[in-house]
């Protein structure tokens, strides 16, 4: 029985040069979501539970409407890298890339429908 | 090079028979939370646009997220994404150089647990 594994082939070959980058981001994006994770789920359950015109009127309100759209940018983007760090680890070749980009448009489309619908009601 | 001696190794021990411990469950737990919520960021964000939209639309929306199935949905989002914050939270402190011993990982993931659980709770009585 030989012990010569993936990792010893690949050393010696160089880093992919992304990772400390990929590292630093999820460091940013995890801070974050102390601050925002608590202001989302606390105004959408505050929000929740009105009739639609308390909807409207609660989202019309700056504050509201800014912060509910701030930390939809942040946690999504956040929830993006780390599902595709899971992909990463889990799904290869063309399959790997195919649902990288998948769930890159899926959060994308997300964050553009959700601030339309906020821009649309605040202003 | 790519095939030399491909699958004539020692492997390491199966996830099945491997012993769950605190560490390794609350680490897959926090990628699981991870997916779950952006998955259930569609829930937050058709209800959005449902208001935005039309009365009737936002009955349909609202109906279905204030019904028992889409509360249960919502509260397991809600604690999903507040222990994705806290384990997100334990790598920070972990990146920083702080508690990086097995024991007080083993305490940071019952914590989070906790904590988690205490959040959802508090949420679910104030609003």
């Amino acid at each position: 029985m030989r012990y010569l594994t993936d990792r010893k082939r690949a050393s010696g070959l160089g880093s992919g040069r992304e990772g400390t980058h990929h590292h630093w981001q999820m460091m940013v994006s995890s801070i974050l979501l102390v601050p925002l994770v608590p202001i989302l789920v606390m105004l959408f359950g505050g929000a929740l539970g009105g009739t639609h015109e308390e909807v409207l009127a609660y989202f019309s309100r700056p504050i509201p409407a800014i912060l509910m759209g701030l930390s939809l940018i942040v946690i999504v983007v956040h929830l993006m890298r780390e599902t595709h760090a899971a992909i990463e680890d889990y799904v290869h070749g063309t399959a790997g890339k195919l649902t990288l980009i998948a769930t890159t448009a899926f959060s994308y489309t997300i964050i553009a429908a959700g601030l339309f619908a906020i821009a649309r009601i605040a202003l | 090079m790519a095939d030399v001696n491909r699958g004539n190794r020692p492997l390491s021990p199966h996830l099945q028979i491997y012993r769950p411990q605190w560490t390794s469950i609350s680490s897959i737990m926090v990628r699981i939370t991870g997916i779950g919520c952006l998955l259930a960021s569609v829930l937050v964000v058709a209800w959005l646009l449902a208001a935005a939209s039309s009365e009737a639309a936002f009955a349909v929306v609202d109906g279905f997220l204030r019904s028992v199935l889409g509360t249960l949905i919502l509260t397991a989002a809600t604690w999903g994404i507040f222990y994705h914050m806290l384990g997100r939270l334990r790598h920070v402190l972990w990146d920083f150089g702080y508690l990086v011993r097995v024991e007080v990982s083993e305490d940071m993931a019952k914590g989070m647990f906790i904590l988690a659980t205490l959040l959802t709770i508090f949420v679910l009585v104030v609003t």
